[in-house]
């Protein structure tokens, strides 16, 4: 065994060997992140074929997902419709498809609104501390008194349904989450030399807040970011499934299983089963991601 | 301690208040009043009448402080008002089903929890064995499921088994009778919203203690009691344990939240007349009187719920009560 063997086994080798390593590639960086993250980086394959089947659902599915043909309905799935067709002969796996546009542009949307005006506010509220922050907590506390689907119903009541609202009621709920959390990390932020200085030099709140603070705090935001996905995609289902989110007939998972899933759950079992399993798939890969990380990006929290 | 449950109470107080205050204040977001958005939605003609009597039933045509005095003097005389829909006291709706959600509620919370406990120390004590990789499927499963899907799929199992074994499909009955006059009839009834809910209840505490217990397994006294030849099970049981519990309890109290969610969902799925669905019903039915009040003991049960577990942790860990 040669001496670099022996001391990449030693303790802390990999935070020495970080610092000390000259600048790996971006595509070498990735592969040693693969090794070292093998669950994450398959959810993250499955993560990237998520939104490759999204962006190119045109192409992709077999049939219009909203043409209903009332001569092939409820068929079993055969070769021409490989998941079978619903109640009204629309192809499932078209609408799975066309289904996984709606709910990742939601999911991606409602989770990065939600975690970036949670990063600006967490930040400003670090930032101006005394009353202010005092206030904004309190608030954030009333926000976080709401448990989140409620409160995603709640701001469906208020604004209506359709894909812009519901991005909004989904969003709503994230922004305290965040907040709070990046809060926390840029209170010592705030207490650094640059932060000074760039008060010294007289630069105004917005910019201290937005360009020197900001981004010190990518860690907490993207970790955020990536757990607000998985639940995105859930609350969405969610809310479609009782009628409170996007309506018929978009393409959407949650809506998919309204219905027509229990009416016909004897006679067209698959009707039930694969808009879920491609729920239940999504959210699984997107949480594996945010686990992986979570892991990456706070080495407090590694190992668990 | 009891400095510390009064210290406690105080804070629940300006979060409920600012809660009604949000509530009251989103209600009033709505572009027009809620009474426009009533009559509009019924056919887009309304006339005058029918809408100065809705404002006086409702009070919208008070002033605003008005408005907000009279509906916080009402929340602390438990007076939530009536129904925009059925025209009945928003209290005696939620009374009639609240039982029912209530049941569903705390076995989900208990069944989720004496599963999650074995499950979670099994898992970490052997770390890294095919049982706990069985163990950490099981909970990231749970945790991606959504619970109506999973209804929908304990109802088609359901009815594929029974059609299978008995010859006849079978349905878990729908008419609610307490435990109490009909125990085997009720739990047949409300077993299966119970696993829909408690799955993922049970998946998100199985890996909290999970990783609680590795964290503490790695403890220097936990070493030590391991040096002096202690038996594995009382380290574990005894000392590794207990204090692996303190974060589970927290994340008991959080996934509470999730549980009430959930039960929305899932009274929707197997049609349950519970408070849940009244929820997502008054929501549907733009009645914005049964949705506030919703919203508003949902926020109260969370709260309680959560002061209720900040206590229990202050009893488990003194350090907590004098920080």
């Amino acid at each position: 065994m040669n001496e670099e063997a022996i001391l990449a086994k030693l303790p802390g080798a990999q935070a020495v060997a970080d610092v000390v390593a000259p600048k790996q590639s971006f595509l070498a960086a990735l592969g040693t992140w693969a090794r070292n993250q093998p669950v994450g980086a398959v959810s993250g394959l499955m993560v990237i074929f998520l939104i490759l089947v999204a962006v190119f659902a045109p192409q992709i599915a077999p049939f219009d997902p909203v043409e209903t043909n009332y001569g092939a309905m409820t068929q079993a799935p055969s070769v021409q419709y490989w998941l079978g067709t619903d109640q009204f002969g629309r192809d499932l796996l078209s609408r799975i498809i066309w289904g996984a546009r709606t709910a990742l542009f939601i999911g991606f949307t409602s989770a990065i609104l939600g975690a970036t005006l949670g990063l600006v506010l967490g930040v400003a509220s670090a930032y101006f501390s005394g009353w202010v922050d005092l206030l904004f907590q309190r608030i954030m506390d009333v926000f976080l008194a709401f448990p989140l689907i409620i409160l995603a119903m709640a701001a469906v009541a208020v604004f209506g349904t359709g894909p812009d609202k519901v991005i909004l009621a989904i969003m709503l709920p994230f922004v305290p989450r965040c907040a709070r959390v990046v809060r926390s990390g840029a209170l010592a932020i705030r207490e650094m030399p640059y932060v000074d200085a760039a008060r010294a030099l007289g630069y105004g709140h917005m910019r201290i807040i937005l360009r020197h603070m900001a981004p010190n705090c990518m860690a907490p935001y993207l970790i955020m970011l990536t757990t607000f996905l998985g639940q995105a995609i859930l609350i969405e289902a969610s809310l479609s499934y009782l009628g409170m989110g996007v309506q018929e007939p978009t393409a959407a998972w949650g809506l998919m299983l309204q219905g027509g899933a229990e009416t016909y759950a004897e006679t067209a079992p698959w009707i039930a089963v694969f808009p879920g399993l491609a729920i239940t798939l999504a959210v699984f890969a997107f949480n594996l991601f945010g686990d992986a990380m979570r892991d990456t990006l706070d080495p407090k929290l590694r190992s668990r | 301690m009891r400095k510390y449950i009064l210290k406690r109470l105080l804070l629940v107080i300006p979060t409920l208040f600012g809660a009604a205050a949000l509530v009251f204040i989103m209600l009033r977001l709505i572009p027009g009043d809620i009474c426009e958005i009533r009559m509009s939605g019924d056919g887009g003609y309304f006339d005058q009448r029918a809408l100065d009597q809705c404002r006086e039933d409702s009070g919208t045509n008070l002033p605003m402080m008005t408005q907000f005095i009279n509906f916080i003097w009402g929340l602390m005389r438990f007076d939530f008002g009536t129904s925009m829909w059925t025209g009945q006291p928003v209290l005696t709706e939620i009374a009639l089903r609240f039982e029912l959600s209530l049941q569903v509620a705390i076995m989900a919370t208990i069944i989720g929890v004496i599963i999650a406990i074995p499950l979670g120390t099994i898992s970490a004590v052997k770390q890294n064995t095919w049982i706990d990789y069985v163990v950490r499927a099981f909970s990231i499963a749970g945790i991606a499921t959504p619970s109506f899907w999973l209804g929908i799929l304990i109802i088609l199992g359901l009815l594929m088994s029974t059609q299978y074994v008995l010859g006849t499909p079978w349905m878990p009955p729908i008419t609610y009778k307490p435990i109490w006059e009909a125990p085997l009839y009720n739990l047949s009834m409300l077993i299966w919203p119970t696993v829909a809910t408690g799955y993922r209840y049970s998946a998100v505490v199985t890996r909290m203690t999970r990783s609680a217990l590795l964290e503490v397994l790695r403890e220097d006294y936990v070493r030590t009691a391991r040096a002096k030849g202690l038996w594995e099970k009382v380290i574990i049981r005894k000392h590794a344990l207990k204090n692996a519990l303190l974060p589970v309890v927290t994340i008991v109290g959080m996934e509470f939240a999730f549980l009430m969610g959930g039960l929305a969902v899932t009274e929707q799925v197997f049609n349950l007349n519970g408070v849940g669905k009244l929820f997502v019903d008054s929501v549907l039915n733009n009645d914005y009187t049964m949705t506030q009040s919703l919203v508003m003991l949902v926020v109260m049960i969370f709260v309680m719920v959560n002061f209720l577990v900040d206590i229990c942790y202050a009893w488990m860990d003194p350090r907590i009560r004098y920080s």
